[in-house]
């Protein structure tokens, strides 16, 4: 990564302009060209130093059910249990934590019965109890990360 | 709590020609309205609107922040007297190292945490040093917490509605 790479991911966490030309506003902030932007985004996102470009839809305003959720998984059986989790589709992420709560997954779903449905499907197909904790209050989210 | 904003089918076909990313050309919402058959004022009228509601969040890029070298990702999970959650979840959710902050269920009695705050750092010791940042914030009301690392991203697909 050089410096425009770097101004780019800084300049575009902030956000990305609805206009009729909008590469074109962010390179005149950045003092480069409109396809020198363009270039760099693809290449950003190519190399996985982005994981996105574009909008982030908030999944409850859209009507959305999103909840994260939580199982104890012994070492011995994560994997066969990680298999059966990530081939859903309704699972959005999954992370492994030092915990004895070792798996964490997001569910996200259109409504909260097909919330419900999937919740039950994990419990029966990996015999394990899932704590689902939905939030009840939301305080933050979008951290801006320097690059 | 959130509420919900009303979204009609053109809306619905912009959110799944746009959920996986905006296209990389020069005009991006002229594209756009031309998978959806609509005119390009008219998706950005719209999507303007979405951003307004908060359907939209934001545009712009979200960095993998592993690659960035955040790699010790904590997510810090806090046991607080009921009605005091909403006072620290304001304070809390401002610290810049904060991304997202949260009231969540307990689940008694083996989880007994409320109030979940993630923090990125470079290295473990750079998130046990802004976690003791967020126990000063917390103070007394602090009944308990633990930081609970990452060790794996076993999936990351984003969000996603059926077409």
């Amino acid at each position: 990564m050089d410096e425009l790479d770097r101004a780019i991911i800084n300049e575009l966490q902030g956000g990305f302009p609805v206009c009729d030309q909008p590469f074109a506003e962010v390179a005149a902030r950045l003092h480069t060209t409109e396809q020198e932007i363009i270039s760099r985004i693809g290449l950003l996102l190519k190399r996985g130093i982005l994981s996105r470009f574009g909008p982030m839809y908030h999944a409850e305003r859209m009507g959305g059910s999103l909840s994260l959720a939580a199982m104890k998984i012994p070492n011995s059986d994560f994997e066969r249990v990680t298999e059966i989790v990530n081939a859903m589709p309704e699972v959005a992420h999954n992370y492994a934590r030092e915990h004895a709560l070792s798996m964490w997954f997001v569910l996200a779903t259109e409504t909260p019965r097909e919330h419900a449905a999937a919740l039950e499907r994990i419990e029966l197909k990996t015999g394990y109890p899932v704590y689902d904790m939905p939030k009840t209050k939301e305080y933050f989210i979008g951290l801006r990360f320097a690059a | 709590m959130t509420t919900e904003a009303s979204l009609d089918e053109i809306d619905r076909r912009i959110v799944l020609a746009t959920q996986s990313g905006l296209p990389l050309e020069p005009q991006p919402y002229h594209a756009v309205a031309r998978q959806v058959g609509i005119a390009a004022e008219e998706v950005m009228v719209r999507m303007r609107r979405m951003l307004e509601s908060g359907v939209i969040r934001r545009i712009g890029v979200v960095p993998n922040h592993y690659a960035l070298g955040y790699k010790a990702n904590g997510m810090t999970v806090w046991d607080v007297p009921d009605d005091r959650v909403d006072e620290l979840g304001e304070k809390v959710g401002a610290l810049n190292f904060v991304s997202h902050c949260y009231c969540r269920p307990r689940h008694l009695p083996d989880w007994p945490y409320n109030f979940f705050a993630m923090v990125h750092g470079h290295d473990r010791g750079e998130v046990e040093q802004l976690v003791r940042r967020i126990a000063g914030l917390i103070g007394d009301a602090d009944r308990g917490h633990e930081i609970l690392y990452s060790t794996r991203i076993l999936k990351k697909t984003g969000l996603r509605i059926g077409g």
